[in-house]
């Protein structure tokens, strides 16, 4: 549905997403350098797609003057917090969810 | 007493950043009630006219990136505004539109005004 | 030790104190060398033509007339109108357009729904992103480094200071807002108000209860069937 005013940091879809709702993946346990919106508590974790949000200036270009091109598809991605967490101490169903950029992410075969 | 932080290496040798703090452990939530003051208001403000579309001077993500550049120490000890006027100032220097020079001769002529005018001012420096 | 996100000099001791809120009149006290910083910016951002003080003052009043209230008024339509709660949870700003209110382009919405299954609750870990456009600035706590560290792995124990105690069965389900979108949780409509007007509804939806550290509560005040006026 489109909005009479939209974000400017969200451009239209022109290529596919990578990932589906329903899609497992995995967050690479990757060094950084710079500005970086992946937590590090989900590094090395598997979740489950629930939402293509759609495509955002990447904002690791962003924090640096770049116009943040090409624009990464975001996701919401739900993990099980007995997963992230080796001493969680809720409810086995209990989850969580985190926005994570396309490029953050990688398939679970 | 400081927080409490696990000990992990610094970003740059690839571990956790300063302000990545999911899951690090900070004592119970103190849930008193503020007020926002003027002077933290115009910081919210202008950081919103300086990020719009309208004028573009730079992105939110650049302030942030400053932020998290602070180190643990000075990220813990500063309030939210604080750490806000403080990554603007830098951001509207690393974007040419204040100098250093100007940022600093004009503190000291705010502060000084402020003085004759009968206030107490901290004369506490900023670090860049 | 708690985050100390007001402006204190001293460390903090085991014991709790009452902090009186901060005065809204920036002449009172010292002045510290970030107020000194923001009229600094302010001062000379105007004179190069960068920014007015009009623009300035008027962003400083749009803040400050975006509330909880506004909030409250549009899960009080989700629940008394299940198409418009539709729209909501499936494109929030375009729903928030029809009631006028504009979110601008800082970010996206997004809308979570309590049901009797999941019960939701919103932090943002790296920063302290929230939907201001909608309920205005945050409180304090949320912006804590105790509540933005702990939310995520411990929710129950954040809700238990908050005075909720969820059953097992119940998934407590953390959104932590680490990219464009801003999240609103929904909450349930108490059963016993059934037949309450809007105005009504809105009454006890609190900001606590669209973060999730709150769920609505009914007093004897809050029902309308006891008060004259209408409601």
């Amino acid at each position: 549905m489109v909005s009479a005013v939209v974000s400017a940091r969200r451009l239209e879809a022109s290529q596919k997403p990578r990932f589906a709702p329903g899609d497992r993946v995995h967050v690479p346990a990757r060094p950084v350098l710079g500005h970086c919106r992946t937590p590090w508590y989900v590094r090395g974790k598997q979740g489950v797609v629930i939402v293509v949000h759609g495509r955002f200036r990447d904002p690791e270009r962003l924090a640096y003057h770049f116009p943040g091109l090409p624009a990464q598809v975001l996701y919401k991605v739900r993990f099980a917090q007995h997963e992230v967490w080796p001493t969680y101490g809720g409810g086995a169903g209990d989850h969580i969810e985190v926005d994570i950029y396309e490029h953050w992410l990688e398939p679970v075969r | 007493m400081a927080p409490k932080r696990k000990l992990m290496p610094r970003k740059g040798a690839g571990g956790r950043a300063a302000h990545d703090i999911g899951g690090l452990s900070f004592g119970p939530i103190d849930r008193a009630e503020h007020d926002l003051a003027l002077w933290e208001k115009r910081t919210d403000a202008m950081q919103r006219l300086l990020t719009s579309p309208g004028k573009r001077a730079f992105s939110v993500d650049g302030l942030r990136r400053v932020i998290e550049d602070y180190g643990e120490q000075a990220y813990d000890r500063t309030t939210y505004y604080e750490k806000w006027i403080r990554a603007l100032r830098n951001l509207v220097v690393e974007q040419e539109l204040l100098t250093r020079a100007e940022i600093e001769a004009r503190m000291a002529e705010v502060r000084t005004r402020h003085q004759q005018a009968g206030r107490q001012v901290s004369k506490a420096k900023i670090p860049w | 030790m708690h985050e100390d996100d007001h402006d204190h000099g001293h460390q903090h001791g085991a014991h709790a104190h009452a902090h009186p809120p901060l005065q809204k009149d920036h002449d009172a006290g010292t002045m510290g060398a970030y107020e000194v910083l923001e009229e600094t910016l302010r001062s000379l951002l105007i004179e190069k033509g960068v920014l007015s003080a009009e623009e300035i003052a008027a962003a400083v009043d749009l803040m400050d007339s975006r509330t909880p209230a506004l909030g409250a008024k549009v899960v009080a339509r989700a629940w008394v109108d299940a198409a418009f709660k539709k729209r909501l949870l499936k494109d929030t700003r375009a729903a928030l357009l029809e009631l006028d209110i504009d979110i601008g382009t800082i970010a996206e919405f997004a809308t979570v729904e309590n049901t009797p299954e999941v019960h939701n609750i919103i932090v943002c870990t790296l920063c302290s992103c929230y939907p201001k456009m909608l309920l205005g600035v945050p409180p304090a706590w949320y912006k804590s480094l105790a509540y933005r560290s702990r939310t995520v792995v411990d929710p129950r124990g954040v809700l238990r200071e908050f005075g909720i105690e969820l059953p097992r069965d119940v998934e407590v389900r953390v959104h932590d807002s680490t990219a464009d979108l801003r999240y609103l949780v929904l909450p349930m409509r108490p059963k016993a108000t059934r037949g309450w007007s809007k105005a009504a509804l809105a009454a006890i939806v609190t900001r606590d209860c669209m973060i999730g550290t709150a769920l609505p509560r009914l007093t004897a005040k809050a029902n309308p069937r006891r008060t004259r006026r209408a409601a």
